[in-house]
């Protein structure tokens, strides 16, 4: 008898062949070049456009989208990795609701913006697609730099090194490179095992040499790795996650959103993922919602968000959380979690409702039970590793807009680094401005 | 990658796009900002003579015709020439052309019809170090009733003896601009010729009344009440110019002379329309009038690229390469035979080939109960209007037929020879082998 959403437990195959298929899809399919066409005909070419402001990596937004009106979305693909090499990624993955999408003119005027992210896609595929790589370096300089953390961060740090004709050596504590764009991101933004093919186009531009399986703290150290190269970046993420203090969090069906998340990202075929009948997730921002609504197109029968403000609050955008919505998970708020009950697994999760007064957030000391087979914790993740001697802040490496840190011949930036949300395209811009620092400091 | 510089009569830009005579490049605070963005050369906003210069109205001085979404497709303009005396023109014109030895810089020059106005200015602009001059004889409004300007430009007479005196009086190269308000643009190229120019450039403006104001029943623009005719340009009139220019191209009496393209050129491929016509480069206003110095960057990619994948390595390897293919209609192949496709899979059932076809054509698409739209071969007679009002591109394609197929619509098998209308037996003067255009 083959599983269903009704089954108890954590269980694999509660769907079809077909309903796996269709659920983790393209969320946003690309556009045909008609739909491209009459999208980019609605861009005004705005003067000092908002958009470009808007965007971390400063793409030029007006230009890239003219060059697809006059038919050379090539160009236009130029245009983007000239600011931004992830601009593939970044098109799928960017909250563009909240960043270039949000103040385009457009969008102020009629609340219809142009659809500047599936532009991007359009053109960056049409590139990529090709399989050309549309930079080269320059002459080698003979300087050496390590890049710890092959992420967003990590890759556009190097390209951008590489393309200034330093040599890079990239080092990643995972098999493979990517960071969350390989092992975080919902599937159904970066479908087609898109991450590792951008990754291998990016590296077509020689120089960085990628090094799996060597982590800063377990064989790499920052003293070492000054010695031997002229500069360090690092770009390693967050490793590390928030623990949830409540009673029983220790029980079977209790984990981490980011592990969960991981292992499905990592997977041929979703319907040998396990995933509870009652599922419920706690936290409130971009992890929560991809796990939720991935527990839901996996066939769970109930989703549950708790957070433990209000919606406003709530680390995910209006656009994620409607998306949570309409696959069907629920979102409760103030709420949190103070007791998972079961024995040995968890079989329900206590809550107890919130109210915010001037002393903050505090219990109101009223309750209630949530079944769950399954319970995902996505309150935040933390550095992993502190790299030795380097001085923090508020929890991450503290850094100067160049991206220096406190010791001599080291950058940091993405999510590890202070500044800037923790976003994919951040950790781009934050990458790539070290890498011109480090350029400068290294020939100045 | 492809080198898009160009060398129009010696002068050398890093690109073929040059801004042309108007305001954009009325002032040099104008032409810096247009040299940093990347223009390759600049024609000076027009210079008068030496004493008070022009006024302009104080109202409105556009006019503008809007396509879907208020773009811009048509503008029109009653400015006249600089109203900036002639001294503070030539100090700047000067002082640009030093820091921009790399760029072009012509100064475009309208004075009266007489030798000595032209001996008098001609010293003047030489000594700025500019590259060569374009004479304007082509504004329509405002300089034309005091014998300026297409008022000269109408009278060939006045173009070549204009243009000699030119020769005579400077070293700089001389480019004759004209105007398209007149019956055969071939004359005045001639003229220009007759007299020695180095070169000619087109469109000026064109005559125009965008629109009536019905509430005030005037013309607009409209200035306190009253409006006047204005000069049109922008995308709108593009197959104007393009037409006057392969006019002149493919004329055996000017065949060669170098042409500056302009009218409507607004993206690096409508540039490389006109540089296929046969211009060496092309001038560009109300492109830059509608969305900045900036697009000059898409012109430069989109050129260059286009350039590359055609395998074109410099602009001379396509300049003038589509004149051969321009000819007159007595000479196209009345043996070639084509019929209207429509891809069911583009079609979006929109009707509007049906409407087209039905209402005001052939009869020749088909329309079903549940919207598929078919052509009728036996029918269509592959007037292409079907294919210029679908709204999808390339979703209605013009499929040529082979020779030996037989057409549904005559039954008559597709002759393999060229034919034209010279030899055709319903042509009163037909001769019996055809005869080739040029
Ligand atoms: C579930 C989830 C969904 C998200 N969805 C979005 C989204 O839709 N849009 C968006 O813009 N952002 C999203 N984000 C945020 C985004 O993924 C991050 O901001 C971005 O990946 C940060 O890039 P980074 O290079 O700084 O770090 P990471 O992507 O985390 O990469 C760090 C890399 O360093 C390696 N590393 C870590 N420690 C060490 C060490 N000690 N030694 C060597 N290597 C090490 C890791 O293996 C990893 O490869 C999401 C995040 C999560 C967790
Ligand atoms: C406001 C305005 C002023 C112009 N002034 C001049 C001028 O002083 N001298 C000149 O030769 N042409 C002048 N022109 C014509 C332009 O140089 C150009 O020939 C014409 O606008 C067609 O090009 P376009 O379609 O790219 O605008 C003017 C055009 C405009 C719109
Ligand atoms: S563009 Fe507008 S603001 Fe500028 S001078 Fe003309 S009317 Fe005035």
């Amino acid at each position: 008898m083959p599983n269903s959403q009704m089954t108890p437990g954590i269980q694999s195959g509660r769907l079809s062949a077909e309903a796996y298929q269709e659920n983790f899809s393209d969320l946003h399919p690309p556009y045909e070049p008609h739909e491209a066409a009459v999208a980019a005909d609605r861009c005004y070419f705005c003067y000092d456009a908002p958009c470009t402001t808007a965007c971390p990596t400063d793409i030029d937004i007006p230009m890239f989208i003219r060059q697809i009106q006059t038919g050379t979305p090539e160009e236009a693909a130029k245009t983007i990795f000239s600011q931004n090499i992830l601009g593939g990624m970044c098109a799928r993955v960017c909250p563009t609701e909240t960043l270039c999408e949000e103040v385009c003119v457009r969008e102020v005027a009629e609340g219809k913006p142009v659809e500047i992210g599936r532009l991007q896609r359009y053109a960056t595929d049409k590139l990529m697609n090709s399989g050309k790589h549309p930079f080269s370096r320059a002459d080698v300089t003979g300087k050496k730099v390590a890049v710890i953390g092959a992420g967003p961060a990590g890759l556009s740090c190097a390209h951008r090194l590489s393309m200034y004709g330093h040599d890079v050596d990239l080092f990643d504590a995972r098999s493979k490179a990517g960071g969350l764009n390989e092992f975080g991101i919902a599937t159904y933004k970066s479908v087609d095992g898109f991450a590792a093919r951008e990754v291998d186009w990016l590296l077509q531009i020689g120089g960085i040499s990628l090094k799996t399986g060597k982590s800063l703290g377990n064989g790499l150290s920052i003293d070492q790795l000054t010695t031997a190269y002229d500069a360090v970046f690092l770009g390693i993420g967050l490793a590390g996650v928030n623990a949830l203090r409540a009673e029983g969090v220790d029980k079977d069906g209790v984990s981490d959103a980011v592990d969960f998340i991981s292992t499905l990202r990592q997977a041929e075929d979703m319907s040998t993922i396990p995933v509870g009948r009652n599922v419920v997730v706690i936290g409130g921002g971009m992890t929560a919602v991809d796990a939720a609504v991935q527990s839901k197109l996996l066939g769970s029968e109930n989703v549950t968000i708790a957070y433990r403000r209000g919606r406003d609050q709530m680390g995910a955008s209006g656009f994620e959380q409607d998306l949570a919505a309409s696959a069907g998970v629920r979102i409760l708020e103030n709420a949190q979690p103070v007791k998972v009950h079961g024995n040995g697994a968890v079989q329900e999760v206590e809550f107890e409702y919130t109210e915010t007064t001037s002393d903050g957030l505090r219990g109101t000391g009223e309750t209630f039970r949530l079944p769950a087979d399954q319970l995902l914790k996505a309150i935040g993740q933390t550095l992993g590793e502190t790299p030795e001697g380097i001085i923090l802040e508020g929890g991450k490496i503290a850094v100067s807009d160049a991206g220096r840190t406190s010791v001599n011949n080291v950058w940091a930036g993405g999510d590890c680094a202070t500044g800037g949300d923790d976003l994919t395209v951040t950790a781009v811009a934050e990458g790539r401005d070290a890498a011109e620092d480090i350029h400068q400091s290294l020939m100045g | 990658m492809a080198d898009i510089s160009a060398n129009f009569l010696g002068i050398k830009s890093p690109n073929p796009f040059w801004l042309a005579s108007a305001p954009p490049t009325d002032k040099e605070y104008n032409v810096r900002r247009a040299f940093e963005a990347g223009w390759g050369g600049v024609v000076w906003k027009t210079l008068g003579s030496e004493g008070p210069p022009v006024v302009n109205v104080n109202g409105p001085r556009y006019g503008a015709i809007y396509g879907a979404d208020r773009r811009l497709l048509g503008l029109n303009n009653i400015e006249l020439i600089t109203d900036r005396p002639l001294q503070t023109n030539l100090r700047e014109i000067k002082a640009v052309k030093r820091d921009y030895p790399d760029r072009a810089m012509i100064v475009s020059l309208m004075v009266p019809c007489e030798e000595a106005a032209w001996k008098a200015i001609l010293p003047v602009v030489e000594e700025t170090g500019a590259d060569g001059i374009e004479l304007n004889f082509g504004c329509p409004h405002g300089m034309a009733e005091r014998g300026m300007g297409s008022a000269v430009g109408q009278v060939p007479e006045y173009i070549e003896m204009v243009a000699r005196w030119c020769k005579q009086n400077t070293r700089m190269p001389v480019i004759v601009k004209l105007t398209p308000n007149i019956t055969d643009i071939r004359r005045p190229a001639e003229a220009a010729k007759r007299g020695g120019a180095d070169a000619v450039s087109l469109i000026n403006t064109i005559n125009s009344i965008t629109s009536v104001n019905l509430d005030a029943m005037s013309p607009e623009p409209m200035i306190d009440g009253k409006g006047t005719h204005g000069g049109y340009c922008g995308p709108a009139v593009k197959p104007i110019a393009m037409n006057m220019v392969a006019e002149i191209a493919r004329n055996p009496e000017t065949a060669g002379l170098p042409i500056s393209g302009i009218g409507g050129v607004t993206t690096w491929r409508d540039a490389a329309e006109f540089m296929a016509l046969g211009c060496g480069n092309v001038q560009v206003c109300t492109a830059v009038m509608t969305y900045g110095f900036k697009i000059v960057q898409e012109m430069c990619s989109g050129l260059s690229a286009w350039m590359d994948e055609k395998g074109h390595s410099s602009v001379d390897d396509f300049v003038g390469k589509a004149v051969p293919n321009v000819t007159d209609w007595q000479y196209l192949n009345l043996n070639y035979i084509a019929k209207a496709k429509i891809d069911q899979d583009a079609c979006i059932s929109c009707g509007r080939c049906y409407a087209a076809c039905e209402d005001t054509s052939h009869q020749a698409i088909s329309m079903s109960e549940d919207r598929v739209f078919e052509v009728m071969d036996d029918e269509c007679v592959a007037c292409n209007l079907c294919v210029d009002v679908c709204p999808i591109e390339d979703c209605i394609t013009m499929e040529p037929m082979q020779p030996g197929q037989i057409d549904p619509r005559t039954g008559e098998k597709v002759p393999s020879e060229y034919a034209n209308w010279t030899t055709h037996p319903n042509n009163p003067s037909a001769v019996s082998e055809p005869t080739f255009g040029g």
